[in-house]
């Protein structure tokens, strides 16, 4: 069955202290949700690493957070979206341990294993908008 | 198209106490649930009663799911959550809602008898209106019986893997039996809140009861292994059968920086040294 | 602005993460400590993080740059009360603090810390 999304909010993404906003939202949202303690942290810290890539190299942009349903099962949804420069070398900046940026290279690789499904799509010059869904 | 026509609202507002008392009186004499204790059915009917009725006077009949009528869901939610708990059957928790129909088709027929069509038309919408409560009580009542089994299954695995502290600062958990991903996933969480719960400074894994291992059984115990360090304690394996040693090998899971003994005997008396060892210092000066 | 407070315990440091941190006051942290290292010369350092509910690789990164630093000041860096919860997702995020020691408490870090530098884990205070 197709994916329906029963809620939605938007959140900016401009500096530090609002992806410390926005972990926190992700945190109530989960916990609404009934995640697990262990569900909730990595859905946080897969938030965390998205927000902070759409703050530090997308230049800011916004997230927004849905709740899907698939008719049997309930989730969460976040979208990381900028208009920042893009990203030229997909594969590459899965890598874990590729960084242009003096991190560790863990963020977009991490999001991915923290999470039930993984979407990235980035036009160099135009932007980048990632998406990731965990189911509860 | 109700929402012009029905005689409803009006007549639930005028006959209220009757019909509230018609049906408590039906239920008692016929369906009432088994468990549902008189004084406790006619509380519920009375919540539910007046609930209805001022949901009824938003005019939406059509349609629960409505913000009209959250009260009247949220109240049957409650009702068919305490339900599961006490052990009703769903039909014992949708009739409750039903069997308003006889009270209403009652009052219908002394109201507009006269003209057959709007009876229909009335009659009709009570009865959907109805219907569409009564399933929604059967819907949250099985959602409720599958939280409920999926709580029993998880203690049952909480209980089937016992961890036991062999010593001071040392736990051990002896796995026995197929290790699915689920269910290695919830013994090794498990674990981790034990090594916490407890200050151990060593956890040994013991595996001599599992038949076989898989690659992502395997690299959740090496998961657990790495998480269990950052929390400061360390894992020791023990009693990987050379089957499994192979199966390992040969899946290419990393054990290198895993301590392994062959046996639980083993593992425990490395366990005594590293712990035993910093004690005997500590006293010994 | 605020920072994280640093305090000392014989001989040692102490810095317990309660807030949720934003990038500079991490930032700042590691300047302060670093800081009191050469200033007290301090021999360790025990970074508390039991009340935190989230980890990420920036935190990550920041610990392991503490650790690092104070490894060059000749200190050395005991990371305490990780939660199972952020231990599985840290796992999973594949970050794995190389290097870093951990303990599952205060007292316990203050002995493992005692124990690497004097040998025993009741040195003198
Ligand atoms: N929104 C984005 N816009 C442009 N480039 C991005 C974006 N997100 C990630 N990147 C690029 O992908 C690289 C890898 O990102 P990733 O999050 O995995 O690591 P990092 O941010 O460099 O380090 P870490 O997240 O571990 O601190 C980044 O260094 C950056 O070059
Ligand atoms: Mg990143």
């Amino acid at each position: 069955m197709a994916t329906a999304v029963s809620a939605e909010e938007m959140r900016p993404l401009g500096s530090s202290e609002d992806v410390v906003v926005v972990r926190q939202v992700v945190r109530a949202l989960a916990v609404k949700l009934g995640f697990s303690l262990v569900d909730q942290t990595k859905m946080v810290t897969a938030a965390s690493e998205l927000a902070r890539n759409t703050v530090d190299y997308g230049g800011g942009g916004t997230v927004r957070l849905q709740t899907i349903t698939d008719g049997k099962r309930i989730g969460l949804r976040l979208t990381f979206e900028d208009k920042g420069p893009g990203i030229e070398d997909l594969a590459l900046a899965l890598k874990d341990g590729y960084t242009s940026g003096g991190g560790l290279g863990l963020g977009l690789g991490g999001a991915k294993r923290l999470s039930n499904e993984f979407e990235i799509v980035s036009r160099p010059g135009e932007g980048t908008r990632v998406s990731i869904a965990r189911w509860r | 198209m109700t929402k012009v026509a029905s005689r409803l609202p009006d007549i639930l507002k005028r006959h209220d106490a009757a019909i509230l008392k018609e049906w408590v009186n039906e239920q008692l004499s016929v369906s009432r649930p088994e468990a549902m204790k008189e004084s406790a059915l006619r509380e519920h009917a009375q919540r539910f009663f007046g609930l209805f009725r001022d949901a009824v006077q938003s005019g939406e009949l059509g349609d629960v799911s409505g913000p009209a009528w959250a009260a009247v869901r949220e109240m049957l939610g409650e009702l068919s959550q305490s339900c599961t708990t006490l052990g009703y059957t769903p039909t014992e928790t949708a009739t409750f809602v039903l069997s308003l129909k006889q009270p209403l088709f009652t009052r219908l027929r002394q109201e507009v008898g006269r003209d057959a069509e709007a009876l229909a038309d009335e009659t009709w919408a009570v009865t959907g209106l109805l219907d569409q409560l009564g399933l929604y009580t059967t819907e949250v009542f099985l959602k409720g019986r599958e939280d409920l089994i999926r709580r029993q299954q998880q203690d049952m695995m909480e209980l089937s893997t016992p961890v036991v502290q062999l010593w001071d600062n040392v736990l051990a958990l002896p796995l026995i039996g197929t290790l699915d991903s689920a269910r290695t996933q919830i013994v090794m969480e498990n674990l981790l809140h034990k090594i916490v719960e407890t200050g151990a400074a060593i956890a040994i894994i013991d595996i001599t009861g599992v038949p076989t291992v898989d690659t992502l059984v395997a690299q959740h115990l090496l998961k657990t292994v790495a998480a269990a360090r950052l929390m400061g304690a360390d894992c020791i394996i023990s009693g990987i059968r050379p089957q499994i040693a192979q199966t390992i090998v040969h899946l290419g899971v990393e054990l290198a920086n895993v301590v392994t003994k062959a046996t639980l005997a083993d593992a425990f008396q490395i366990a005594l040294q590293k712990t035993g060892a910093s004690i005997g210092k500590a006293t010994a000066r | 602005m605020d920072r994280i407070p640093i305090l000392r315990m014989s001989e040692f440091l102490l810095v317990t993460i309660q807030v949720d941190m934003h990038d500079r006051l991490a930032m700042a942290l590691q300047e302060d400590l670093t800081d009191q290292i050469v200033r007290h010369r301090s021999h360790g350092v025990l970074i508390d993080i039991s009340t935190l509910e989230v980890v990420d690789s920036f935190i990550g990164r920041m610990i392991g740059n503490i650790a690092g630093m104070s490894r060059i000041l000749d200190a050395e860096t005991v990371v305490v009360g990780m939660r199972p919860a952020v231990a599985i997702t840290l796992v999973e995020l594949g970050l794995s603090l190389p290097g870093v020691r951990t303990a599952l408490d205060v007292d316990k870090g203050m002995q493992l810390l005692r124990t690497s530098l004097h040998g025993t884990s009741n040195g003198a205070s």
